[in-house]
């Protein structure tokens, strides 16, 4: 079942806070028609960098193509797995190293389907979205980070 | 035309600004780049691809939107 859906403005100011990540499992205590949820954060890493410790990622995006990027793949998502719903947040600007960037939310009525549908969102974002961030040192310094 | 111009990441850094509005005569994405080359000659260097329409184009593509962005590798997620 693949509804028509507008873009979504997917990005959030700052960290993705747990407390909003426990609110949107919440709210989905009353569709009731789902049996599996599966859910991924993206969490800053403090990397050591040539002696140098990752104490921040501020992230960048080219929103409108990001946003379009984003709605391609939650629609190729939904026509590609049985789901009843997905949410995906990125954060924008200031992340300190242990805070969440990235949150992504898929349910179904069973599990087989969110496992896979999970891992195919995740990858097209790191593919295919221009998003961009700068790994800011303890010292001030910086360098930019590449997906791998 | 007249080309609004947007560069992210490290690219930004080479420019000094996230955006530009130039003159553009020409017809491709390589016309474009030798145009940008010669203004940043630090770019020719660096790795990115170059986008309109929200899509990623090749260097033969011909310029028909106002709004072109060089993106560099990206690093979401």
């Amino acid at each position: 079942m693949t509804k028509d859906r507008k873009p979504k403005n997917v990005f959030k100011e700052g960290a993705i806070s747990s407390e909003f990540i426990a609110q949107s499992i919440a709210k989905h205590q009353s569709k009731t028609s789902i049996g599996a949820h599966n859910i991924f954060l993206g969490q800053v890493r403090a990397d050591e960098i040539d002696g140098k410790t990752v104490s921040a990622i501020e992230y960048t995006a080219y929103q409108d193509m990001a946003n379009a990027k984003f709605h391609d793949i939650r629609e190729a998502t939904f026509s590609k797995f049985n789901l009843t719903c997905m949410h995906i947040y990125h954060s924008l600007g200031t992340v300190k190293s242990g805070e969440i960037c990235l949150f992504v939310f898929v349910s179904s009525p069973h599990r087989k389907e969110v496992f896979k549908a999970l891992e195919y969102i995740v990858e097209e974002i790191k593919a295919k979205v221009p998003v961009y961030g700068k790994e800011i040192f303890k010292d001030s310094t910086h360098q930019w980070k590449k997906n791998t | 035309m007249q080309l609004q111009i947007k560069y992210f990441g490290l690219l930004a850094e080479i420019t000094n600004c996230e955006g530009e509005t130039i003159e553009f005569s020409k017809t491709s994405v390589s016309d474009l780049l030798e145009e940008l080359y010669i203004k940043y000659p630090l770019l020719k260097q660096k790795d990115f691809k170059v986008a309109q329409n929200y899509d990623i184009v090749s260097n033969s593509s011909e310029i028909t939107n106002p709004e072109i962005a060089l993106l560099p590798p990206f690093s979401g997620g």
